[in-house]
């Protein structure tokens, strides 16, 4: 159990490359904090840096209040999952997890305790004897889980633990990650680029760009007030519509021209983004009777039925849309539609990708 | 499947085989059957006359104290140079690996040595280590050892040993370095993670992991110092002092060039083939079951 605070970290690789810049983030006892971004962000150096695999350019870590920078990955006192599991291919299950413990010089029959006891809330008793090339991945993926677990270490890191499973086990196993670091409690910092995993397992989502923390916070937080344009074109699958604003005479348009119905939007600047989601777009009655605060016509370019829902793909002027409709709405390609939303749910942000 | 050939002609790939099959028949199969049938037979030094002895040149061989051990000789000479080109190399290898800047330039020094011609090898250690004008012998007396390997066997055979293994280390280097660079590194991080100290690190992960590269270099360098050293003990000692370093290869070559009794040396030679064939055969098994982790 232990607190992890990043202070005003940054990482410049010997060729000059900064791949971490002033990174500042307090992880509370226990909590599950997930690293997003898009391969090259700077999630994983983050990740490495706190298990003391990369050295520390500037900045503090601290691990439960102690200074950690100086520290090798073994006296930090945490415990690793690797994107490719990192199995000691030559040994058997069951020493892939006491190894650790070995190496601690820790008494046989507390090593075989742990190890067993961490085998059977994994479900790998049976498993014990095997080599890593004789298990499937998901099997793999719970081992290098057994082995950060049997050490009860102050922090568990994972570096995209989930990437290399098929999508139905990731789903399986992403459940159950949550569930173990619930159940165990232990401080964890989760990288990975998949935004729907960091958002179903975030206690704390940190999503990072370049280098940069852009936004820290709750999931649902972050969805609904994404802090800059990255972030609102991140979080959200389909992304967020994000269209170009122009001032306009009066109430904004779209920057090619196309007028935006209903209430209308003022600006009070040249030009910014509005951002919606495509699930806040709804049906305008051709009245204008519904109080929607911003509403478009658009020409249907394409529909995908996913089941539960359908998105149309269409086009308002020459700006691009996507509409989240419930169920199997019959629409057909070259269809006209009037959308709109209203004002709680416009996203507005400014030249340099800022929230409004 | 790649998509087999088909030649309408049915001349063609025989054509095409030829010059590689006349190589084989020309200098290897000739030869060797030429060997064969001489180690059935008992020749006069002057080849007038010949006589057809069934297996007894194998049975005298096998019985002569000296063959035994020149057999002896053989094993000490291979194990010592087997052990001696590995280890070194090995090291080299696990600290080229932690070099990050010049790694190439590093590297391509490290491998030079092996492009040294066996006989060119031998003369430089023979010079190095000349009791009379050899630099290191020099060293070698100023530190009060009596050097002089032209009468001490073991000596002699030190020298030997060294010269043969110091080109070979070279080559060992690139299999290990390469054997290396396939670990993938996340396995030592989290070994480290897991609180295993460097030398922990290196043999309870690196080396379980670089035994298949270990092992196919011991059957190689086994291979060579067998059979391909003959230059540089021709240079070096030329077998002595006294048989002190006349391995199998060498004695062949004695009995059949310098002595004149080919007939033996036929058999020697025949069971030389035997010896490279059983090698072989444990080289290629080891190929094809080859450990593949992960």
């Amino acid at each position: 159990m232990a607190t992890v605070d990043l202070k005003d970290i940054r990482k410049i690789y010997p060729g000059g490359f900064e791949a971490v810049k002033k990174v500042d983030l307090a992880i509370k006892d226990g909590a599950l904090c997930v690293l997003v971004g898009p391969s090259g962000c700077g999630k994983s150096t983050l990740l490495r840096m706190i298990a003391g695999l990369e050295t520390i350019t500037e900045g503090e870590i601290l691990i439960d209040g102690r200074e950690v920078n100086e520290l090798g990955p073994a006296e930090r006192d945490i415990a690793m999952v690797f994107q490719n599991y990192a199995l000691y291919p030559h040994m058997s299950v069951y020493d892939n997890m006491a190894y650790g413990l070995r190496n601690r010089r820790m008494a046989k029959p507390e090593i075989d305790k742990r190890v067993r006891e961490a085998a059977a809330t994994l479900e790998l008793d049976h498993l014990l004897t095997r080599r890593p090339r004789e298990l499937s991945g998901g099997q793999r993926q719970r081992v290098a889980m057994g082995r950060a677990i049997v050490r009860s270490p102050k922090v568990f890191l994972f570096d995209e633990p989930l990437s290399n499973l098929d999508a139905k086990l990731r789903g399986q196993m992403r459940v159950e990650i949550k569930n173990l670091q619930r159940s165990l409690g232990v401080t964890s910092v989760y990288v990975t680029h998949d935004q729907l995993e960091a958002m179903t397992l975030a206690d704390v989502l940190v999503v990072m760009n370049a280098g940069n923390v852009e936004q820290i916070g709750a999931p649902l937080d972050i969805y609904e007030k994404p802090a800059t344009l990255f972030v609102a074109s991140f979080i959200g699958a389909p992304p967020m519509n994000l269209l170009p604003l122009k001032r306009g005479e009066g109430r904004a348009a779209l920057a090619d021209g196309t007028e935006i119905g209903g209430k209308g939007l003022s600006l009070s600047r040249e030009a910014a983004t509005l951002g919606i989601r495509p699930e806040n777009l709804v049906l305008a009655a051709a009245d204008g009777a519904d109080g929607l605060d911003a509403t478009f016509d658009i020409v249907v370019r394409a529909i995908e039925p996913v089941g539960a829902e359908s998105f149309v793909y269409g086009d308002a002027g020459k700006t691009r849309l996507v509409v989240r409709v419930a169920g199997k709405t019959i629409v057909e390609p070259g269809a006209h539609m009037r959308i709109g939303a209203s004002a709680a749910d416009l996203h507005i942000f400014d030249e340099a990708g800022k929230r409004i | 499947m790649a998509p087999r050939a088909i030649f309408p002609n049915k001349l063609l790939p025989y054509l095409l085989l030829a010059p590689q099959l006349a190589i084989t028949a020309i200098f290897f199969y000739w030869p060797a059957s030429q060997a064969l049938y001489q180690s059935l037979l008992r020749e006069d030094p002057f080849g007038l006359s010949t006589q057809y002895v069934g297996l007894a040149n194998f049975r005298h061989v096998l019985n002569d104290p000296n063959y035994l051990h020149s057999f002896q000789v053989t094993i000490v000479f291979s194990v010592a140079t087997a052990v001696l080109a590995m280890v070194p190399a090995l090291f080299l290898a696990v600290m080229a690996d932690k070099v990050v800047r010049g790694r190439g330039i590093y590297r391509t020094l490290l491998i030079w040595p092996y492009a040294v011609a066996p006989a060119i090898a031998g003369m430089l250690w023979l010079f190095l280590f000349n009791p009379s004008i050899g630099s290191i012998a020099v060293m070698l007396r100023s530190l009060g050892i009596y050097w002089d390997p032209l009468l001490n066997g073991p000596q002699a055979m030190i020298l030997v040993v060294a010269a043969a293994s110091w080109k070979q280390i070279s080559y060992n280097f690139l299999f290990f370095v390469a054997g290396l660079q396939a670990i993938p590194k996340s396995l030592v991080e989290a070994a480290a993670i897991d609180g295993a100290g460097e030398m922990k690190r290196f043999w309870t992960i690196i080396f379980p992991l670089l035994a298949p590269t270990t092992f196919f270099l011991l059957v190689i360098n086994t291979v060579y110092a067998f059979f391909d050293t003959f230059g540089i003990i021709h240079a070096v000692t030329g077998g002595g002092p006294g048989k002190a370093t006349e391995t199998l290869v060498y004695k062949v070559y004695n009995d059949g060039f310098v002595n004149l009794i080919l007939g033996e040396s036929a058999a020697q030679s025949v069971i030389l083939m035997v010896i490279v064939i059983a090698l072989t055969a444990v080289q290629f098994r080891y190929v094809e079951r080859r450990v593949h982790y992960g």
